[in-house]
């Protein structure tokens, strides 16, 4: 029963459901289902048509996709890997969305806790300034920046290409909202015990969160999984390549393998479901383990 | 040795602070502002040198007239005047506030009801999320190729779809006035997960003894969706409005992927203006006040959402 | 006789290379040097074809090592401008097209290549990366628009084929004959772009800006009757934007699927066209009261900032000229080499469908000057073809579209 279920009293759990309002929560509850259910497929969907086209050999973009591929082969994916260094692209996001993701763990959860639980003058202007980070498009910051990483002499290197990653305005927004909904009677507990802040933020807060941590871990090593933009410009060694750069570069000037194309897509998208699964387990499992009750 | 603490500034809450305890009498003021240090720098360094330093340059930039590849030379606030007295400018603001207006709303409800029924005990609801989860890490490449399908006036799924109802469906992508509405479409479709998951994690934040005792208490399910979950989730519902927001205000990919901000400019927004400013028609300065003129916008809907948050937002 | 011929080719091509080579004027650095080169054409199947040529011309030059970057076409734009604000680009760059060239070659990014032998080249492309009588970059490659069609759908509609004479009055006539709304078959297909309406108005005689290149020159009789020509086959020969009109493969899964007869493309789609059942063949595009086609050509271009200009100018026409870029293209279908001789082309023409790729070369001998304005090129190519769009879908006469360009462009034109 570790589920926090605010529908909890529609599932099938309800014995016999004889009063009028069983009844209702019962057709309710099927109903949900389908709708659920249905709606599913439509999400489902042009994933699906991703991986028929990408087990399409010489497959076009067409008005109506075949939803039964006519010579089903995994040569997209073979070519994938044989005619582009894809292993060491697929590699190479990997570690960088792993750093990045390592350090805005970091950075957002420390940063969030002096928003939520350190008072000091003028912490609502600091904030706001941290969220204002966010409000300008990237696509303008990119020559500056590019500039100042050419003074210090980063670029095209990794770490230039996650330094301006370490801290997200977003993640620490977010693990501040979370910090805010813990109850301060635990800090209380805590202090009385003995604990400072560093003790108070490593054993009281940190269980606490952890369905934000690991909603922040999907979403910043989702952010640094997509990036396009900046590291498109940092690195430019075709060793140090990274995916969605990769996946662009199948685009040609006048024409594009779209089997090709979607094949690398499906690899694009397997790892970052994969990780969401994980995550999502252990959110549940972060809550049951927590001492919120 | 160390000077005693300044009380309302060492601990938190101040009012039930302990206050002859050893650690606390050991915290002076510095080592209070140390310790604040301790926990904001590691993200203060890199947002100050790598996002709000160039932003400070953008900012410099926004007064000359820079086509990137000769020097710059100061204009002041020529840049700032030629965009307000472009009307491209005010159309590309109104397109984005249009998108605004139109996603938000779509993506929010959607996503709250989604949180909502996949936080229930529903068989495979962990297969389900993924699910719903996919559309968020497909690229947008792939979701226009396939919403453009869809979406298509002629043989289209939905057109056809509502030619069984009789309804002549409109020309979607390809007509100025559904342009947008098609962007929408399929942007709300593709970030409902978003919400999904943030939401979920919020839900999940939600003790199950509040329910379990409001059940006691004898409230019915929309009682306690109104009573409990809706209040304990609101810090979770404001970063999400706050987030979509800023977010919304900077759309780009979606625009560029779909329609390419055509049909003849039908679907241009700002940040795709910025862009071409900047990479395609050698306006590097017009780009960069443009960028401001959209942070100031930001900022102030921001800035009065949080003032706003007050009314509705209730923390532990 | 036929070896003797090639080998003699072989010589004279060598020996202007080496004459090149004595005629460039940059003094001859010592010492083993690196140059970069930042590329987007070898980007998307091609990049082991551009290994072969670094790898031939690094063994020719022991002392110069070249360092490639490839990156995504559609991304090369952004990386380059990137590159050149930060003064961090590479010594030698491609330059994609006559519209990329004229504002780089405008703010002094490029450096003069002298001594370049021009015989070498094709004269039109050359002349393309040329400003003031001084060659700023040399053209690598170019594509060229001809007319495709469907010689199956010609015989079962008794239509004739297309010959290099037809005008656009024939195209029509047969457009008309053989499209079949009924049967799913329609006659013709060209795009309502920016890139097709500057082509069609020099085939009928007009031109897009006035002498002086400060007004544009379409809104005439002339011009609008082009404009005509591209918006109405929308709807009778051709199908309209609902019907899918104008998205990313469309016009050629059509003619791949054996229901379109004639198409106006480039000939980058041979390869995509390869193992089409039907029986296709190509012809130059018909013209008005004139013949003109659309080339679109890639070139590089030498960074006014390089330290080692000598050579980067030196690889810079080994890419562009040497017999082994020849080879590589021709072998690799990749494609084709901007150099004048065409014996050394001649191989091309025996590389299977279709059949008459003399039409590729004849093409290229009447090119539509693509009109060039500086630095709000992109955005005028923008505006023309979104007006177009907006007749084409009859949200806006052709007149009314053509003028509302071309209160747009003036206003550019101005500054």
């Amino acid at each position: 029963m570790a589920d926090a279920g605010v529908m909890r009293a529609v599932s099938p759990v309800v014995k016999a459901p004889r009063s009028r309002e069983a009844r209702i929560q019962l057709a309710g509850f099927v109903v949900l289902h389908a709708v659920i259910i249905v709606g599913a497929g439509i999400m489902f969907f042009p994933f699906l048509w991703t991986i028929i086209t990408s087990i399409t050999p010489g497959a076009s973009l067409t008005n109506s996709p075949a939803l039964i591929p006519a010579n089903p082969s995994l040569e997209p994916y073979l070519r994938l890997f044989r005619e582009r260094p894809f292993g060491q692209v697929v590699l190479n996001s990997v570690m960088l969305a792993a750093i990045t993701t390592a350090v805005q763990l970091v950075t957002s959860s420390t940063a969030a806790y002096a928003f939520s639980r350190m008072p000091f003058r003028g912490r609502g202007v600091v904030f706001a300034v941290y969220l204002a980070t966010m409000m300008i498009p990237l696509q303008v910051l990119i020559v500056p920046l590019f500039v100042e990483l050419k003074y210090v002499g980063l670029l095209d290197t990794y770490l230039g290409a996650v330094l301006p990653t370490f801290a997200s305005a977003f993640g620490i927004f977010l693990i501040r909202q979370a910090i805010n909904q813990v109850p301060l009677d635990l800090d209380e507990a805590a202090t009385i015990d003995g604990a400072g802040h560093f003790r108070i933020f490593a054993q009281v807060i940190v269980p606490n969160i952890r369905p934000a941590l690991a909603t922040l871990t999907v979403f910043s090593f989702m952010g640094s999984w997509n990036s396009f933009l900046w590291p498109l410009v940092v690195l430019r060694s075709p060793e140090l390549q990274t995916l969605p750069i990769a996946l662009a570069g199948l685009q040609g000037q006048y024409t594009s393998d779209w089997d090709v194309i979607m094949a690398g897509s499906v690899v694009s998208v397997i790892p970052m479901l994969a990780l969401y699964i994980f995550a999502q387990k252990y959110i549940i499992e972060g809550v049951a383990s927590s001492g919120i009750k | 040795m160390s000077a005693p603490a300044t009380p309302a500034r060492v601990a938190y809450p101040p009012a039930r602070r302990a206050p002859t305890h050893p650690v606390r009498q050991a915290t002076s003021r510095t080592g209070y502002v140390l310790t604040v240090l301790a926990f904001l720098l590691p993200s203060a360094i890199p947002l100050v040198a790598f996002v709000l330093a160039p932003m400070v340059a953008a900012l410099w930039i926004s007064f000359n007239k820079w086509n990137l590849l000769a020097p710059m030379t100061f204009i002041g606030f020529g840049n700032f005047a030629k965009l307000l007295a472009d009307p491209t400018t005010g159309d590309v603001f109104l397109h984005t506030i249009y998108y605004i207006v139109g996603y938000l709303p779509l993506v929010f409800v959607g996503g709250l009801v989604l949180a909502l029924a996949l936080n229930t005990a529903l068989k495979g609801r962990s297969l389900l999320r993924g699910i719903y989860f996919l559309p968020v890490v497909t690229s947008w490449i792939v979701v226009a190729l396939v919403w453009r399908w869809l979406l298509s006036p002629g043989s289209g799924v939905v057109n056809t779809v509502l030619g069984f109802v009789g309804i002549t469906g409109p020309g979607w992508w390809t007509d100025p006035v559904w342009a947008m509405p098609s962007i929408i479409l399929a942007s709300a479709w593709k970030d409902l997960g978003f919400v999904m998951v943030i939401l979920l994690a919020g839900l999940q934040a939600i003790s199950p003894d509040m329910y379990d005792a409001a059940k006691m208490d004898g409230a019915g399910w929309w009682r306690r969706l109104f009573s409990i979950t809706i209040p304990l989730l609101s810090p979770s519902t404001f970063f999400v409005l706050v987030i979509s927001l800023i977010n919304g205000f900077q759309v780009f990919d979606q625009v560029y992927a779909m329609t390419g901000g055509g049909p003849n400019g039908a679907s241009e927004v700002v940040v795709q203006q910025i862009y071409d400013l900047t990479f395609r028609y050698g306006r590097a300065g017009e780009a960069s006040a443009l960028s401001w003129m959209l942070f100031v916008v930001i900022l102030a809907v921001t800035v009065l959402q949080v003032r706003g948050q007050r009314r509705w937002v209730t923390y532990g | 006789m036929k070896t003797k011929l090639m080998a003699v080719i072989g010589l004279t091509g060598a020996a202007a290379l080496a004459l090149a080579g004595c005629a460039s004027a940059p003094a001859a650095e010592t010492g083993p040097v690196t140059i970069t080169y930042s590329n987007f054409i070898s980007n998307g199947g091609n990049e082991a074809n551009l290994a072969k040529i670094v790898a031939e011309f690094q063994k020719q030059n022991p002392t110069i090592t070249v360092k490639v970057t490839t990156l995504p076409y559609d991304a090369y734009g952004t990386a380059l401008q990137t590159d050149l604000a930060a003064g961090t680009e590479a010594d030698v760059f491609d330059i994609n097209g006559a519209s990329s060239y004229a504002p780089l070659q405008a703010n002094g990014t490029l450096a003069e290549l002298k001594g370049v032998a021009g015989g070498v080249y094709n004269k039109a492309l050359l002349d393309t990366y040329a400003t003031g009588g001084k060659q700023y970059g040399l053209p690598t490659s170019f594509s060229d628009v001809v007319l495709y069609y469907n010689k199956d759908l010609f015989d079962a509609a008794k239509v004739s084929y297309p010959t290099a004479n037809w005008t656009w009055a024939d195209e029509t006539a047969a457009a008309t004959k053989l499209t079949n709304v009924a049967a799913g078959v329609w006659g013709d297909h060209q795009p309502v772009t920016y890139n097709e309406y500057y082509k069609v108005l020099v085939q009928n005689g007009e031109s897009f800006l006035n002498n002086d290149g400060t007004k544009v020159a379409f809104t005439t009789p002339g011009g609008i009757k082009a404009a005509h020509w591209l918006v109405d086959k929308s709807g009778t020969t051709m199908p309209t934007i609902a019907q899918g009109q104008g998205t990313a493969d469309f016009d050629t899964n059509l003619f791949k699927g054996g229901k379109l007869a004639m198409l106006h493309t480039g000939i980058w789609v041979f390869s995509a066209f390869k193992d089409t059942p039907a029986n296709w063949d190509i012809a130059v595009e018909p013209g008005s009261t004139h013949s003109a086609s659309a080339v679109f050509s890639n070139a590089v271009g030498v960074s006014a900032h390089s330290k080692h200009e000598a050579a980067a100018q030196k690889w810079a026409e080994f890419l562009a000229a040497s017999d082994t870029t020849v080879n590589v293209r021709l072998d690799a279908g990749w494609e084709l080499p901007t150099i004048a001789d065409s014996k050394k082309l001649a191989t091309y023409l025996d590389k299977g469908k279709p059949a008459n790729r003399q039409a590729v070369f004849d093409a290229a001998k009447a090119i539509a000057p693509a009109p060039s304005i500086g630095a709000n090129q992109s955005q005028m190519q923008d505006i023309i073809t979104g007006e177009l769009v907006e007749a084409q879908a009859g949200r806006k006469s052709v007149e009314q579209a053509l003028t509302s360009a071309e209160t747009k462009i003036n206003a550019l034109l101005k500054g």
